[in-house]
């Protein structure tokens, strides 16, 4: 029991030692720092998400809220309730994500049935409207194409887009204003 | 998701630069009170009615409730700024209660003795409306330059961190207020004051939850 303690301890300083080192810049500490704190976040991020890939993505959001936040962390505190306060926020934040997604998706097996109630295929339709523009989006040019499938159909935020692309926001915000405009151009004269 | 979490550990580790950690949630709380309390008092000297406050001053009920107000303001502030980090205690939310108590009790037995003494009037809004007019502009400056304070540490839960500032914000121009109220408070008055703050809690709450990060962060700073 006094051993688990004094492990505890141990990893609790040698964290908090790698905090601070990483908030004066060190790179290597970061890096230590980051990969050491990586399971226990997983260990939280899977008591709410059974889903590896689902838990995956929480760590990964908690990893850059870490990194954000990172000036506020006062070294004299112990860094494990700081990620995994942080760790738990962002497993609810994703659980209201999925729940809010959850509601306005449907499961239809029998999609390809017609109803007999004309506005019930409308949603048919609908479906079988995305294919064409699967087929438009895929003609568009490359930073197009990726800033329409980040910023509309992977319904991140521009900051997000970014940070997964790479580019700028203000790239992003002009190449998807562009994508936008060829797809409406594209798909209303039926090319 | 295109990365794995070993290639965002690296990205990250790439990207670390220096940062300014920031001061201890109490002292920034300090320094945020002190300059307002450095512009306030300037305001205060300059157009307060100090022949009117002087008279109401005499009333027990008016000091206490603007120890009330004032501790009301301070505490909610403080919570604020502990609420923003996340490894601080919900529990801090509970801070500005007892003083808020003595405001509201001090308010509300001044209402009722006006309205035992004196005639029903204070049941007209009158000047009340000024009151409200007075706190909600005096909440603006105030809470934007807390807002600004508050997103340093980009708060995690944004809600209780702005119903706090917004509380903190409300009680401190309704602290303020006194200086310039040549009446006694009527039950319409107490009715106006808690209008004001519950506006100015709601706003800010709001704001802070406007401007609170994304739930996925961008790679920045």
């Amino acid at each position: 029991m006094l051993a688990v303690t004094s492990d505890r301890e141990e990893t609790e300083r040698r964290w908090s030692g790698l905090m601070a080192a990483a908030q004066d810049g060190d790179r290597h500490a970061y890096e230590r720092l980051l990969r050491e704190i990586a399971p226990f976040v997983r260990a939280i991020a899977r008591r709410r998400h059974a889903a590896a890939d689902r838990a995956e993505e929480v760590v990964q959001e908690v990893l850059l809220t870490i990194h954000r936040t990172r000036h506020a962390y006062d070294p004299t505190r112990p860094l494990s309730h700081w990620v995994a306060v942080i760790a738990q926020r962002r497993s609810i934040d994703a659980l209201r994500r999925r729940t809010r997604r959850d509601a306005v998706e449907i499961s239809d097996p029998v999609a390809y049935e017609t109803f007999a109630d004309p506005t019930a295929n409308k949603r048919l339709e609908a479906y079988a409207a995305t294919e064409g523009l699967s087929e438009a989006v895929a003609a568009l040019p490359p930073q197009q194409r990726e800033a329409i499938e980040l910023l509309k159909l992977g319904e991140m935020s521009l900051a997000e887009a970014s940070a997964r692309s790479g580019r700028s926001i203000a790239a992003l915000k002009v190449n998807v204003h562009r994508a936008v405009k060829s797809l409406r151009k594209r798909l209303a004269g039926g090319e | 998701m295109a990365e794995t979490t070993d290639q965002l550990i690296e990205r990250l580790a790439a990207s670390v630069r220096p940062v300014r950690r920031l001061r201890p949630p109490l002292r920034r709380a300090a320094l945020w009170l002190l300059a307002v309390a450095a512009i306030a008092s300037a305001a205060i000297a300059a157009f307060a009615d100090w022949h009117g406050f002087a008279q109401r001053a005499q009333d027990p009920r008016l000091i206490n409730e603007m120890i009330g107000t004032l501790a009301t303001g301070i505490a909610a502030v403080v919570a604020a700024f502990h609420l923003s980090l996340p490894d601080r205690s919900r529990q801090w939310l509970l801070l500005p209660l007892p003083p808020l108590m003595l405001w509201l009790a001090s308010s509300g037995y001044g209402c009722y003795r006006h309205w035992l003494i004196a005639e029903p009037s204070g049941w007209e809004l009158g000047e009340s409306t000024q009151c409200l007019r007075f706190i909600l502009a005096a909440s603006v400056p105030l809470g934007a330059s807390l807002l600004i304070a508050l997103r340093r540490a980009r708060p995690l839960t944004p809600l209780p961190v702005g119903a706090a500032g917004g509380l903190g914000v409300g009680a401190l121009a309704a602290f303020a207020l006194q200086f310039f109220h040549p009446f006694d408070v009527t039950v319409i008055d107490l009715g106006v004051h808690v209008i004001a703050v519950a506006l100015v809690v709601s706003a800010a709450s709001a704001a802070q939850r406007l401007a609170a990060p994304e739930p996925r962060l961008a790679l920045s700073s």
